[in-house]
């Protein structure tokens, strides 16, 4: 079985972001960038099918600048076999990052594709339900668990309400949660090999797929900031604070 | 202006996100229509049918629909969409899971998690765990989006009853198959609706002391949430991890125990209208956000909290 995994260059979990004073975006300047905690999972899955031998080839495919080359070999460290990179440095809006991804399907061919569910800077959940619909597969979102049996994959999906079991036919798509796996840390031989894993290099303009974003951005603000607090002393000052001052409880 | 809404309901009752969600619609203007989907679902349609505003309420009733696969429910919207300006869906699991695949289908781009309407082109969203908030424009044919619904009031219901259309187009998929769930059993509130909420993370120890948490609950009838780290180390179930990427949630008062607030915690609860936090450390960054700081042993602050109350 042959899996793709997207990755997507994101601005680093830890970092809290600034919005630019004349409110046309996020500060990126000297930003630390990392690849998108959901797709280091989604990584991490495809090479443990690979370990289990129930993949034969793991290849992942980033859409975004130049740079996004540095997030596919932190994948490839972790060890996926080679990497694509549609190079652009348009801001790609999911239904476009789907489409490019449902040509690469269409080429490639592979069984499995696994996405992030999220990814953390423009919290849009959607690529993998879109792709999903694109190329006509089953879509499995949020997993928390995944076992292949011949032609059909068994998952677990994380809903609001519980847990859900679902079976797909393959091929599939699916999208991962938090809980799916925890991610290995890249040995040091391991990242010098992939420094000579294959990064295939094309341009997202190429596809003929019109690329041109669809959702106009006016403007991007600081949410208000909430004030400042008190400190009590004692869990009856507390109490008595919430049923006098606040008026909650 | 001719917004859709599609309902969300546990078989017998719709989901107070749904009544969000039609507030939401409303306030773009026109006709509103409300769509259930599933099976043997007639106690909803009565209940959904008294939804003060409701234009039509379209009904599909049949076991293709009955455990709200995407691959089915998407097909029916796509027949009924070009009737609507407008398809708004509650920014759940269900929603979230639903939506993007229509919108592929339908070729338009999808808004996530909309907390206000400017107007019906121009909507704002949060992005980067909400540190940052996006005003878009959007013109499309039929604009998709889900709402977040701690940022609209439910709708009220009223004695007047909506027109009900039943529609009998059944779509059926042989790729995927639901097979179980395991669906979370409690007598308390539910998290996204409740008025007091109490979470409690990694500082909780064990899933065993939990029951200091959730003894403080009983005592407030609030619901119990949880940090992502308390849900990872299995402290908590995964329904109850509040945040970026768990549940968005507003109440009145929130307590936060043993929770650091990391900004992806903070993303799912710094709205709520009063804060209080509990921690050990009191450099915790949860206490920059709370009206109300604790700086104790919870194992000391929560059994005195559950006598005082
Ligand atoms: C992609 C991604 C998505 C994420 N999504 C979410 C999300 O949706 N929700 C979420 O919550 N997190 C999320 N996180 C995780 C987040 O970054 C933090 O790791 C997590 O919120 C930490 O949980 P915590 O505060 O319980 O644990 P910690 O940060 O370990 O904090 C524990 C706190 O407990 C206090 N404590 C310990 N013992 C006691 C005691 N006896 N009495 C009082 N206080 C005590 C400590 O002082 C400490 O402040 C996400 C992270 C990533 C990368
Ligand atoms: N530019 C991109 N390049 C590669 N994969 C992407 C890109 N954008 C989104 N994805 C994939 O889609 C998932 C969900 O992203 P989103 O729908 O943007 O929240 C991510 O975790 C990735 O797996």
């Amino acid at each position: 079985m042959k899996i793709l995994v997207a990755v997507k260059r994101v601005v680093d979990a830890n970092i809290k972001v600034r919005v630019l004073s004349d409110e046309t975006g996020i500060d990126m300047n000297d930003t630390k960038m990392a690849l998108n905690p959901f797709c280091e999972i989604a990584v991490e899955e495809a090479i443990r099918l690979k370990e289990s031998g129930s993949a034969s080839e793991v290849i992942v495919v980033s859409i975004g600048p130049e740079k996004s080359q540095e997030q596919l070999r932190t994948a490839l460290a972790l060890g996926a076999d080679r990497a694509i990179l549609l190079q652009t440095d348009q801001v790609i809006e999911p239904l476009s990052v789907a489409k490019l991804l449902a040509k690469l399907v269409q080429e490639e061919q592979p069984e499995l594709v696994i996405l992030g569910k999220q990814s953390i800077d423009s919290d849009n959940n959607q690529t993998a339900q879109m792709l999903a619909a694109l190329t006509g597969r089953p879509q499995g979102t949020f997993i928390s668990q995944l076992s292949v049996d011949n032609s059909a994959i068994h998952i677990t999906r994380e809903v609001d309400n519980g847990l859900q079991k679902l079976s797909l036919q393959l091929p599939a798509v699916v999208s991962v949660d938090l809980r799916l796996n925890e991610p290995r840390f890249a040995s040091l031989p391991s990242i010098m090999k992939a420094k000579r894993k294959p990064i295939d290099r094309r341009s997202a303009e190429s596809f003929g797929i019109d690329l041109s974003p669809r959702i106009k951005h006016l403007k991007i603000t600081t949410p208000a900031e909430r004030k400042s607090g008190q400190l009590v002393a004692s869990v009856a000052e507390l109490v008595g604070k919430l049923k006098l001052e606040a008026e909650v409880i | 202006m001719r917004p859709l809404v599609i309902a969300e309901h546990q078989q017998q009752t719709l989901d107070a996100a749904t009544l969000s969600t039609v507030t939401a619609a409303q306030q773009i203007g026109g006709k509103v229509d409300l769509l259930i989907c599933g099976e043997n679902i007639s106690s909803v349609v009565d209940q959904a049918a008294k939804i003060e505003g409701i234009y039509q309420l379209l009904v599909a009733d049949h076991v293709c629909y009955k455990d709200q696969l995407a691959e089915n429910t998407s097909k029916l919207l796509l027949t009924l969409s070009e009737n609507y300006t407008h398809i708004f869906a509650a920014a759940t699991t269900q929603g979230k899971n639903l939506l993007p695949r229509l919108a592929a289908l339908l070729d338009v781009p999808q808004l996530s998690e909309i907390i206000q309407i400017i107007d019906a082109n121009t909507f704002v969203r949060p992005i980067y765990a909400g540190n940052a908030l996006a005003t878009v424009q959007l013109e499309e044919a039929t604009i998709l989006a889900t709402v977040r619904s701690t940022a609209f009031d439910a709708v009220p219901f009223c004695d007047d009853q909506a027109v009900i259309v039943y529609l009998d187009d059944v779509h059926e998929n042989d790729l995927s198959r639901f097979i179980a769930e395991d669906l979370s059993q409690s007598d308390r509130p539910e998290l996204g609706a409740a008025r007091i909420v109490v979470s409690g993370g990694r500082g909780m120890g064990s899933g065993d002391n939990f029951s200091l948490l959730n003894n403080v609950a009983d005592k407030l009838g609030a619901a119990v949430g949880a940090s992502r780290a308390a849900v990872d180390a299995g402290f908590a179930a995964n329904d109850m991890q509040v945040g970026q990427t768990g549940k968005i949630v507003a109440p009145e008062l929130y307590i936060a125990v043993g929770i650091s607030g990391a900004i992806q915690h903070l993303a799912g609860m710094k709205d709520s209208k009063v804060i209080v936090a509990i921690n050990q450390d009191a450099d915790a960054p949860i206490f920059q956000v709370a009206d109300y700081g604790l700086v104790s042993d919870l194992f000391e602050s929560l059994p005195q909290l559950e006598q005082l109350l």
